[in-house]
């Protein structure tokens, strides 16, 4: 939908109404303006709940109160809702919801998008929000009729009176049935009777990201909007002392150059006279104590602490009684570096701010932050801001900051120029500009029993919190321990007796976020890879050591035993060819991949096929599913393989695709995904496939090569055979 | 004045001759299917054609247009029956979708020249495009499925 022609949405009122479940719904009584849009008022749809509109020309408009950033969720909550309704899925369509307390999300409060967790939380919601709307239309069409509704059914878009054959189609009933009062009883169907949930559909926004109409942040152009680009600080924390504009405010185009708390924006018409004239400001800054920040010292600093005892995430058994009596121990270090996200579309925002209201365009996955922030940038009321969030061109936990960054900035330039604007970063903006994955250091000391089985597992983890300082301190940090830092550490599922997991918190200038997979994007790597260190000083199999210990976890031997079937563990592979497998319960998903790879000469690892299974409850869209899980093991390989963030006086180290690459389509291995069948409630798919990728493939170079990579990425210069 | 078409309509420009290519398409020319990646034609996002040939318009000047014919997605059907549009979309390709007009740009060019290119030849012509979500299993897929879907019109 493009922005001139999108509705104004006036203010709902509501009516909030407590259902089973334990969800709150509210019912909306929706007014929309039909702003230039005179001529589709014979269309004008109407709203029979907060998520479901439907038209007098039969289209239905079901409400995503989750962001779309590529993990298909613009298809799987029509399909969840529709699956419900029982409209004709041809005629579904779907549209960003406003912000409003009524699409917060079900567990965290807010509007927001993050966690994995859409389907997990809208599961039940949407097909209740479908049903109740299908009653409804139900209830209005036996009115008209003057029959009981019992009597009556509802098929592809029509309500149908059985004995009679007679049919009423749901744009002709909408009007009816949005004055029917919602049932406070709306029981669901049985999962067996699904028609659409759990079969592989389309999704619904291919066609326009196949002809270039799907509209993104970037993509927004208003009326006499202008376009910056902002000059921040090199070093982060650092603050404008002073600047000269002269030369910059001399490249035509350039309208305005204005300095902003983040540093100076230069506002122009159109992106390069806005880039051209940032190249020419002259600033002067302050750099703080982050001139000092180097990540060769932290390295050997974390490395130090790394070894010291830290406050107790999880403990069982006594571990150190355990390490001690041990017929065998092995202790290593495992290292991961700061890492940005790189969404391919980089952040931009655009702020229309007047006296009284502002209105916001933006991709964003933190609605109901980032429209309080700008308020209180405005001085307005968070309900004087409307935020119209756009697709969003990749996300990856970037576009949920804490700190509302890039939305803050945008309204203070639209502040300080008076003007809407448009802020657009630049690519080494993107890689510059902070908020990155935490580099992370972990210790480990394993001890084992005379038959080579694990009996202790001690896990020292060094890393910056996400967490403390934001907004979300007291729902993930308890008694010092940041909840993020030790997912996929605390709370492994193999059976050790003795097990001890301890956390180092250091603190400095590098602003940290979460990056898809959080904490297991370095717990994923170190724990798996030192199990394989474990099973190879214990003279086991990785694959039967990992049997052993899930023995107490049959959904996660499930898929092993799955991944390494599909993989044909143990069978031979050509020459130079090796494989390694890894296992990662994360965000409630059960993951386990086999990585087949080579190694070059030169220390050059290919990667020729990764398999994997998955375990995440019932599935929605299982085609989706895959697809996500496909591009979490990309993602994981760049990681893997590709990328890391220095800094050295300060100073990010990396600007642009050169010197932080990603994996492209030459390196790109086959990937076979295979879901196990479940009937559990669904869990995580966005995230749960990065974490295993990279032990994978670093147990299949110990296998290939008998080196053991401990620190990504994985460096062929630490391979080279010659 | 640059004068050149995109997608087969004459226009004319006032950017000064050294802007990017990319940069007129979408501020001044509001076509927004063509998008911006990394500006150093690092990521492939901002492929468009000019008279045929796959040019990374971030780095492209304007003046290099001039007299040429220009194509961006929105000029590539007017109606997404494009071979690569439909198994695109057979395929489900794209995930967040931004770098997707620069895939088929891209894919476009290499099936105009190799009616039935091999994974090497999907590798060569394809690497110089990123895609952070992770769709090149599928992409590789779709460029095999629209070069059937080219032959099997062909044939008719």
């Amino acid at each position: 939908m493009s922005v001139a022609t999108e509705m104004k949405r006036r203010e709902f009122l509501k009516a909030g109404a407590a259902l089973g479940g334990g969800l709150l719904i509210s019912l909306y009584v929706p007014e929309f303006v039909p702003a230039a849009r005179a001529a589709d008022s014979a269309a004008k749809p109407v709203a029979l709940n907060a998520f479901v509109r439907i038209g007098t020309d039969e289209s239905v408009t079901v409400i995503s109160n989750h962001s779309e950033m590529g993990q298909g969720i613009y298809t799987s909550l029509p399909m969840l809702l529709n699956e419900e309704l029982e409209a004709d899925w041809a005629r579904v369509r779907v549209e960003s919801s406003p912000v409003d307390a009524v699409y917060n999300h079900t567990v965290f409060g807010l509007m927001m998008t993050g966690g994995s967790t859409t389907t997990n939380s809208e599961y039940d919601r949407f097909r209740k929000m479908g049903a109740m709307a299908r009653i409804m239309l139900i209830a209005a069409a036996a009115q008209s009729w003057n029959v009981d509704s019992q009597t009556c059914r509802a098929e592809k878009g029509f309500v149908i009176h059985t004995a009679t054959g007679r049919r009423a189609s749901y744009g002709s009933l909408a009007e009816a049935a949005s004055r029917i009062a919602p049932p406070k009883d709306i029981p669901l169907k049985d999962p067996k009777d699904f028609t659409l949930v759990g079969k592989p559909v389309h999704r619904l926004d291919t066609p326009s990201k196949t002809n270039g109409t799907a509209q993104f942040g970037l993509d927004v152009y208003i009326p006499g909007m202008l376009t910056a680009v902002v000059a921040r600080a090199p070093v982060f924390g650092g603050k404008v002392v002073s600047f000269n504009a002269d030369q910059a405010k001399a490249i035509p185009g350039v309208v305005n150059v204005v300095q902003v708390p983040s540093g100076v924006a230069v506002i122009a018409k159109g992106f390069w006279p806005a880039k051209l004239g940032r190249e020419k400001l002259e600033i002067t800054w302050d750099d703080g104590p982050g001139a000092a920040l180097s990540t060769v010292e932290m390295r050997a600093n974390f490395s130090t602490l790394s070894k010291t005892p830290g406050l107790v995430a999880r403990k069982v058994g006594d571990p150190a009684a355990a390490l001690a009596g041990a017929a065998k121990t092995i202790t290593a270090e495992y290292e991961v570096p700061y890492l940005a996200h790189c969404m391919m579309e980089p952040l931009n925002t655009v702020v229309d701010l007047h006296e009284d209201r502002c209105e916001i365009w933006t991709g964003t996955q933190f609605q109901t932050g980032d429209r309080a922030a700008a308020a209180k940038v405005a001085g307005l009321k968070p309900e004087q801001v409307t935020l119209h969030t756009t697709l969003l061109g990749g996300g990856f936990g970037r576009r949920a900051n804490p700190s509302c960054d890039f939305v803050t900035e945008a309204t203070e330039v639209a502040k300080a120029a008076k003007v809407p604007v448009k802020v657009v970063w630049t690519r080494e903006d993107d890689i510059r500009g902070g908020w990155y994955r935490p580099m992370w250091y972990d210790h480990f000391a394993a001890g084992l029993d005379a038959s080579g089985n694990p009996v202790a597992w001690t896990h020292t983890i060094v890393g910056q919190s996400i967490m403390a300082g934001t907004m979300f301190e007291s729902y993930g940090i308890k008694n010092g321990i940041d909840s993020a830092s030790v997912e996929g550490a605390a709370d492994i599922l193999y059976g050790i007796p003795n097990l001890q997991v301890d956390l180092h918190t250091p603190k400095n200038e590098v602003p940290v976020q979460w990056w898809r997979s959080v904490g297991h994007s370095h717990t994923g790597f170190s724990v798996e890879a030192f199990l394989d260190e474990v099973a190879h000083a214990g003279g086991k199999d990785p694959y039967e050591l990992r049997r052993t210990l899930l023995a107490g976890q049959p959904r996660m031997l499930a898929v092993l035993d799955l991944a390494a079937q599909k993989a044909n563990w143990g069978s031979a592979l050509p020459a130079g060819r090796a494989r390694g497998i890894a296992t990662h319960f994360s965000f409630d998903s059960y993951v386990a991949q086999v990585a087949e790879i080579s190694v070059e000469k030169d220390g050059t690892v290919r990667v020729h096929r990764v398999v994997a299974a998955v375990d995440c409850g019932r599935t929605v869209n299982p085609d989706t599913v895959k697809a996500q899980l496909e591009g979490g093991i990309i993602f994981g390989l760049t990681a893997a393989l590709k990328t890391e963030i220095t800094l050295d006086k300060g100073r990010v180290q990396q600007r642009n695709f050169n010197d932080y690459p990603m994996v492209r389509m030459f390196e790109s291995p086959t990937i076979e995904v295979f879901i196990v069948p479940s009937t559990e409630h669904p869990t995580g798919v966005g995230e749960p496939g990065v974490p295993p990728v990279a032990p994978a493939v670093a147990n299949a170079i110990f296998a290939a090569t008998g080196k053991r990579v401990r620190r990504l990425p994985i460096k062929p210069e630490d391979l080279r055979s010659a | 004045m640059i004068s050149f078409t995109v997608n087969g309509k004459p226009v004319t420009v006032e950017d000064p001759p050294s802007t990017p290519l990319l940069w007129v398409i979408r501020d001044s020319l509001n076509l927004t299917g063509t998008k911006y990646g990394c500006g150093m034609a690092l990521c492939g996002a901002c492929t468009v054609h000019i008279d045929g040939q796959a040019v990374r318009s971030c780095v492209a000047p304007v003046s290099r247009a001039e007299g040429k014919k220009v194509t961006t997605i929105e000029g590539i059907s007017p109606d997404l029956t494009h071979p690569l549009q439909q198994a695109w979309i057979e395929i489900d390709v794209p995930q967040c979708g931004y770098c997707q007009s620069g895939q088929i740009m891209s894919a476009a060019v290499l099936l105009a020249e190799n009616s039935t290119p091999s994974d090497e030849d999907i590798d060569e012509a394809m690497s110089g495009n990123i895609c952070r979500c992770g769709t090149y299993p599928r992409i590789r897929r779709a460029i095999h499925r629209a070069a059937e879907i080219s032959k099997q019109r062909g044939a008719k």
